[in-house]
C-alpha cells in the first residue's frame, strides 16, 4: 500500500490499483456529503483532477496519482458519499485503474512514511 | 422587570436656563445621526481603551508614512433637511418619459404594498446576507419562493437565488456551459438576436478565457462545432422562436444549451425547459423591480438538476434543524469562492437578495392567474399597436411576438423617434431604418395612441377585442406556480401580515448591532433611503437619452469627484455591481493596460493567502495564474516572500492584490513597499477596498502605490447590504488606467463592458451621496476615527477573557479585531458555531466566523454602534466566555449546555425543561432583552443533512403540516 502527500492511498489488487483516501483526509474534511466520480474507460494522467469530493467545511479535488485508465468506479459513494467517514481506507474506496507506468508509484510513501508525513 | 432601554440612552444632561445661547447642533447629521457614541460616551470609551484623545488613539492605530497629506473639504454638511432638498433638485433634472426601448428592461408596477412593506422597509434591506440561517428564516422563505418562481416558469428543476444583472448571467451561463459540456470544442454560439449588452459582456468575459464567440443566426449554427449556445427569448428585436430543434442537435454534440427568456412571456410561451434547454437566464425586473436607470435588478438562473453543483451564485435549500423540523438554509457553500478560491465556479459573491424577495412577492401577489392576466394584456395591447400601424402600411417585424415589434420606417426613422419624444415617448432605433417597440404592464391606450400619432395615424384605441400572434406550437402547456404560496389570499391585509411575519423572522440592523468583520454593517439612514423611491430616479430606463439624465449624470460626476477625494484616484467606473465584479473589471482594465503598452504576456497575480477568496477567483477570470505569498507570523505579509516572488515572475507580473488595511484587521506599515516592489517589477498593484471604512479621510489608496482599488458602496457608503444584495462595487483607477475601464455601448470606451447597464446599478447611488453631502469632508473622517474606536473598545473590553489576534505594532487594530476561539474546542469541546449560534440566545447575530483564520471570531462594530450596544455585545462574548469555563471546569456537562444547544426557541422553553442549566440562563442570557427578547424561530441547522439532501424548491405543503406537528 502506498500513500501520496495529496492524502491517497493506492492498493494493488493484480494488474489494476485501487485508489481512496485516507482516514486522516477524510478526518480532516469532516461530514462528506458528494462525490463525483470519473467514467469508466477514461483515460487519466497523473495530476489530473479525477474525483470531487465535498464536505461542509470544504470541496477538494482528488488528483489521479498514476497514468493509466479508469476501470471501475465505487457507484456506492454517490448515494451515501458518508461512507467515507466510516471506513475511507476499506469500503470507501474510489475507483480502480490499470496504470500504465507502475514506475510512477516510486514516488508515493509506505504506510510509515505517510504516518510520519502527517505528524 | 428590567428596563428594556439601553442604560446609555437614559443618560440626561444638566438642563441650561431655556434662553442662554447653546452650542449644540440639532441637524449635525454626522455627530448627531450617523455616528453612533455621543462625545461624553467616547470619552469614556477613550478611557477604556487608554487614549488621552480620539487623535491621540488614530495616531497609535495609522502608521504616520500612510496618512492623507490633506484633509477631505467637501464644502458645508448638508442637514438631512437641506440634504432632501438638494437631491429633489436633481432629481427634477431627470425627465420621465414612456419608454418603450425595451431591451430587458421594462416598465412594471410595483405594488405598493410590495413598495411599503419590503423596498421601504429597513427589516429587509438592512438584513446581511444569510449565512446564518437560524437568524434568516424570513428572506430564505422569500428567497427559497423566488427560485421555486424561476424552477416554475423556466420549467428546470432548479434555479438559484438571483446573479446581479442579465448579461452577467449570460456570461456565467457560458462557463457554467464550458464547465459542464462534454463537448471539448472551444467556442460558444450567441444568437444575433440577443440583446447587444449580453452579447459585449459575453464577449469581454469569453476574450480572456479564450473561448470563440460567434455571434450568428441560429438556423446556420453549427452545433458540433461549439460547447454551448445562447439563445434569446423573445429575442431582442421581438421574435418568438421554438429552438427545440436547435437545441436537440446542440445535445447531439454533446453541447449546452442556454437561453435568456423573459419569464412573464413564459406564463404564455412554451418554456425552456420543454425545449429541452440545459440553463436558462434572464432578469426579473418586470416582476415589479423599478427600472433605476438600469438596476439593481434581480438576474435568475435555472439548471438541470444534475448541473446543480455547478451552478454559479447562491442557493437556498431546505433542511431539518436539530429538532427535525424543516427550515431553510443556503445550500452548497462550499463550491463558492469563499473556500474554492481560484477553482470557485465564478467569482460571484454578492446577489441582488432584496430585488429578488421583491419579485418573488410580486409572483405572491399577483399568483399564476393574474401573472398570466397581465401577461395577456400585454401581448393584447402589442397587436392592437401593430394593427394600427399596419392599416396605414408600415411593415410591423416579426409575424409571432409576444410584447416587441420592429416597424421599418426607411429614411423616416429619425423623425418618428423624434415625434415619438414630443409624445413623450422613447422609441428604440434599431439600425438605420427601423424603429422597435416594446410594451409592458404600465402602457395605457393613451400611450399606443400617442406611438401611433408619431407614425401618423390619428385614431383612438378602443378596438379591445382579443387577438393573438403566437403561434399554436409556442403555446405553453404546462402549469406553474402550484405551490400554496402563491394561491394564498391576496387581500393587502393577508400579504401585509404575510410580509410582517417573514421580517419577524430574521434578526436586522433594525434591531441589533451586526458586528460582521469586513462586512462594515453601518446606518442605512432614512434620508439616504428617501430618494430611492422618487419616479425621477426609480422610472428611467438605462438607454434614455442623456438629455433625459441630466440629473443622474450630475450625481455621478459629484460623487465620482468625491471617490477620487476620497482614494487619491483620477477617475471611477460606476459600472461594477459587486465587489467582485470590481475586482473582475480592475484586472481586466490592467489587463489592458498591459496589452497596450505590448506587454500582453503578463499574467502572473501575487495574492497574500489571507486575501478574501474573491481575489483569487478574479484573477482567475481574467486567464491570470495566481502565485499565493504567504503571511508572517503576525498575519502581515511575508515581505521576504513577496519579493522573493515577484523577482522570480519579474517577467511575466501582470500584478498584486492586496487588501488594506488587512484582512486581518491591521494597517500593515509595509504597504508602500508592496507597492514599490510590484512596480519594480513591472506589474500593477490593485488594493481591495473591502476595507476602505477604516480609511476614509485618513489614508487614500491612491497615495500609498495603488493603481486600482474597488470600492463597496454597500459597505463603507452606506448602501444597505438588503439580505444579500444589491450592491455595488465601482472601482477607482490612477490617469494611466482611465483610456482602459470598463466601456459600454451607450457610453463609448474602447474595452468591453462587464454589466448590462453602463452606471451599474444607478438607483443606489443617491444613498452614498446623500452619505457623502450629509457627512462632509470633516464628517466622513471622524465616521473612521470612530469606526477604529469602536473596535479598539471591544478589543480591549474582550482582552483578557479572549485573545485579540493580530494587532498593530503599538498593539492597536484597526476597524476590526479578530478573536481567537480555537482554544475552546480542546478545553471545553466548544466551536465557533457553538458560539454564533450562543450569541443568537443574547439578540446578537454573529460576527464574522472562521475568516480570514478558521476557528475565529472577526468583530467589526463600525461607527453606529453606540456604547450601550458594544456594551450589550461585550456582555454578551464574557458571559459565553464564563459558561465555555464552567464547561472547562466541569460544572456543566460538556454536551448538555447552553453552548451546544443554541439557539433556543420558544418551543424549548416551554417544554419539559431537562436540562442541567435553568430556562432562565438558557433563554434569557446577558444581552438579551427581556420584552423585546429576539426568539430564533429555528433550532440549529443541520448543514450536513442539507448538502446530502438537495431539495430548492419549496417544499409540498403537507410537509409544512408535518413540521408543524
Amino acid at each position: 500500500m502506498k500513500f501520496t502527500e495529496e492524502h491517497e492511498w493506492l492498493r494493488p489488487e493484480g494488474d489494476t490499483m485501487i485508489v481512496g483516501i485516507t482516514e486522516h483526509a477524510a478526518e480532516q474534511l469532516g461530514d462528506v456529503v458528494f462525490i463525483e466520480l470519473p467514467e469508466v474507460g477514461q483515460a487519466i494522467t497523473k495530476d489530473d483532477e479525477v474525483v470531487v469530493i465535498e464536505s461542509v467545511k470544504a470541496a477538494s479535488d482528488i488528483l489521479a496519482p498514476l497514468d493509466g485508465v479508469i476501470t471501475e468506479v465505487n457507484e456506492a459513494l454517490t448515494d451515501t458519499p458518508s461512507k467515507v467517514n466510516e471506513d475511507a481506507e476499506g469500503e470507501a474506496w474510489f475507483f480502480k485503474m490499470t496504470p500504465s507506468d507502475t514506475s510512477q508509484l516510486d514516488d508515493y510513501m509506505d504506510e510509515a512514511g505517510y504516518k510520519a508525513f502527517i505528524g | 422587570m428590567k428596563p428594556n432601554v439601553p442604560a446609555g440612552a437614559l443618560a440626561m444632561r444638566e438642563h441650561d436656563m431655556p434662553f442662554k445661547p447653546t452650542e449644540y447642533l440639532p441637524y449635525d447629521f454626522a455627530n448627531r445621526r450617523h455616528i453612533g457614541p455621543s462625545a461624553t460616551e467616547m470619552e469614556g470609551m477613550l478611557d477604556v481603551v487608554g487614549a488621552d484623545s480620539l487623535d491621540a488613539l488614530i495616531d497609535d492605530t495609522l502608521p504616520v508614512a500612510i496618512r492623507q497629506k490633506e484633509p477631505l473639504d467637501f464644502g458645508k454638511a448638508k442637514s438631512e433637511r437641506e440634504l432632501l432638498h438638494h437631491m429633489r433638485v436633481t432629481a427634477q433634472k431627470n425627465k420621465v418619459l414612456t419608454s418603450l426601448i425595451g431591451q430587458g428592461y421594462h416598465g412594471t408596477v410595483t405594488p405598493p404594498a410590495i413598495q411599503r412593506n419590503i423596498f421601504e422597509n429597513p427589516a429587509w434591506y438592512t438584513a446581511y446576507t444569510p449565512y446564518q440561517p437560524e437568524i434568516s428564516q424570513g428572506r430564505l422563505e422569500a428567497l427559497l419562493n423566488f427560485q421555486t418562481m424561476v424552477s416554475d416558469l423556466t420549467g428546470l428543476e432548479i434555479a438559484n437565488a438571483s446573479l446581479l444583472d442579465e448579461a452577467t448571467a449570460c456570461a456565467e451561463a457560458m462557463t457554467m456551459a464550458q464547465r459542464v459540456a462534454k463537448s471539448k470544442a472551444k467556442a460558444f454560439f450567441v444568437d444575433r438576436d440577443c440583446h447587444p449588452q449580453n452579447i459585449a459582456v459575453i464577449q469581454t468575459r469569453a476574450a480572456p478565457l479564450g473561448i470563440e464567440v460567434i455571434v450568428g443566426n441560429p438556423d446556420k449554427m453549427k452545433a458540433d462545432e461549439v460547447f454551448g449556445a445562447l439563445f434569446q427569448y423573445p429575442g431582442t428585436y421581438g421574435h418568438v422562436r421554438d429552438f427545440t430543434d436547435h437545441i436537440a442537435a446542440l445535445h447531439e454534440s454533446k453541447a449546452i444549451a442556454v437561453v435568456s427568456a423573459d419569464p412573464l412571456s413564459l406564463t404564455l410561451l412554451k418554456e425552456p425547459g420543454a425545449m429541452g434547454a440545459d440553463i436558462a437566464v434572464g432578469t426579473t425586473q418586470r416582476f415589479g423591480v423599478p427600472l433605476g436607470y438600469g438596476g439593481p435588478h434581480a438576474a435568475y438562473m435555472a439548471t438541470k438538476a444534475n448541473y446543480a453543483r455547478s451552478m454559479p451564485g447562491r442557493l437556498v435549500g431546505v433542511s431539518i434543524d436539530s429538532h427535525g423540523n424543516r427550515v431553510y438554509r443556503l445550500s452548497l457553500q462550499t463550491r463558492e469562492q469563499h473556500i474554492r478560491r481560484e477553482k470557485a465556479t465564478s467569482n460571484v459573491c454578492t446577489a441582488q437578495a432584496l430585488l429578488a424577495v421583491m419579485a418573488s412577492m410580486y409572483a405572491v401577489f399577483h399568483g399564476p392567474a393574474g401573472l398570466k392576466a397581465i401577461a395577456q394584456r400585454i401581448h393584447r395591447k402589442t397587436v392592437r399597436l401593430a394593427k394600427g400601424l399596419e392599416s396605414i402600411g408600415f411593415k410591423v417585424d416579426p409575424k409571432s411576438f409576444f410584447d416587441t415589434i420592429t416597424v421599418d420606417v426607411g429614411p423616416l426613422q429619425a423623425a418618428v423617434m423624434k415625434s415619438a419624444v414630443d409624445e413623450k415617448i422613447n422609441l428604440r432605433k434599431v439600425g438605420e431604418t427601423r424603429v422597435g417597440i416594446t410594451l409592458d404592464e404600465c402602457t395605457r391606450p393613451e400611450n399606443i395612441e400617442a406611438v401611433w400619432r408619431a407614425f401618423g395615424l390619428v385614431q383612438a384605441d378602443d378596438d379591445f377585442k382579443p387577438e393573438y400572434r403566437v403561434p399554436e406550437n409556442l403555446h405553453r402547456k404546462t402549469e406553474y406556480l402550484i405551490h400554496p404560496i402563491f394561491h394564498m389570499n391576496r387581500a393587502e391585509t393577508e400579504m401585509m401580515r404575510y410580509m410582517r411575519r417573514l421580517a419577524d423572522r430574521d434578526l436586522a440592523l433594525d434591531r441589533a448591532m451586526i458586528p460582521l468583520g469586513s462586512c462594515t454593517m453601518k446606518l442605512n439612514s432614512a434620508a439616504e433611503m428617501i430618494p430611492v423611491s422618487w419616479r425621477e430616479f426609480s422610472r428611467l430606463h438605462p438607454f434614455v437619452p442623456d438629455n433625459q439624465a441630466v440629473g443622474y449624470h450630475e450625481l455621478i460626476g459629484d460623487l465620482s469627484d468625491k471617490l477620487c477625494d476620497i482614494t487619491g484616484y483620477a477617475a471611477i467606473s460606476m459600472q461594477p455591481n459587486s465587489g467582485a465584479q470590481g475586482e473582475y473589471a480592475g484586472l481586466l482594465t490592467i489587463s489592458a493596460y498591459h496589452r497596450s503598452n505590448d506587454q500582453g504576456h503578463r499574467n502572473i497575480c501575487l495574492i497574500p493567502t489571507s486575501a478574501h477568496g474573491t481575489n483569487p477567483a478574479s484573477a482567475q477570470m481574467v486567464g491570470w495564474k495566481v502565485v499565493p505569498v504567504k503571511s508572517a507570523e503576525n498575519g502581515d505579509i511575508d515581505l521576504d516572500d513577496f519579493r522573493a516572488k515577484a523577482e522570480q515572475h519579474s517577467e511575466n507580473l501582470a500584478g498584486s492584490m492586496v487588501t488594506y488595511p488587512s484582512t486581518h484587521g491591521v494597517f500593515e506599515e509595509t504597504i508602500i513597499d508592496v507597492c514599490n516592489i510590484v512596480h519594480d517589477h513591472g506589474g500593477q498593484v490593485y488594493i481591495d477596498g473591502a476595507n476602505m471604512n477604516a480609511m476614509v479621510g485618513l489614508s487614500r489608496p491612491g497615495d500609498l502605490g495603488g493603481d486600482v482599488s474597488h470600492l463597496n458602496l454597500h459597505k463603507t457608503f452606506c448602501i444597505p447590504h438588503g439580505g444579500g444584495g444589491p450592491g455595488m462595487g465601482p472601482i477607482g483607477v490612477k490617469a494611466h488606467l482611465v483610456p482602459h475601464l470598463p466601456g459600454h455601448a451607450m457610453t463609448g470606451g474602447t474595452e468591453g463592458p462587464v454589466s448590462s447597464a453602463p452606471f451599474g446599478s444607478p438607483s443606489l447611488l443617491p444613498i452614498s451621496w446623500a452619505y457623502c453631502l450629509m457627512m462632509g469632508g470633516e464628517g466622513l473622517a471622524q465616521a473612521t476615527r470612530v469606526a477604529i474606536l469602536n473596535a479598539n473598545y471591544i478589543a480591549k473590553r474582550l482582552e483578557g477573557s479572549f485573545d485579540v489576534l493580530y494587532r498593530g505594532k503599538t498593539g492597536r487594530v484597526a476597524h476590526e479585531c479578530i478573536i481567537d476561539t480555537r482554544p475552546y474546542a480542546d478545553s471545553a469541546g466548544v466551536t465557533v458555531d457553538d458560539i454564533a449560534k450562543r450569541l443568537i440566545d443574547c439578540g446578537f447575530h454573529a460576527p464574522t466566523m472562521s475568516w480570514p483564520v478558521a476557528g475565529t471570531l472577526m468583530i467589526e462594530p463600525t461607527e453606529s454602534e453606540n456604547r450601550a450596544e458594544l456594551d450589550r455585545f461585550c456582555d454578551a462574548m464574557l458571559a459565553i466566555r464564563a459558561e465555555i469555563a464552567d464547561i472547562e471546569e466541569g460544572r456543566i456537562d460538556k454536551d448538555n449546555n447552553p453552548l451546544k444547544n443554541a439557539p433556543h426557541t420558544v418551543e424549548d422553553l416551554v417544554s419539559d425543561w431537562d436540562r442541567p442549566y435553568s430556562r432562565e440562563q438558557g433563554c434569557f442570557p446577558p444581552g438579551a432583552f427581556r420584552v423585546d427578547k429576539y426568539w430564533p424561530p429555528v433550532n440549529r441547522v443541520d448543514n450536513v443533512y442539507g448538502d446530502r439532501n438537495l431539495v430548492c424548491t419549496c417544499p409540498p405543503m403537507e410537509d409544512y403540516a408535518e413540521a408543524a406537528e
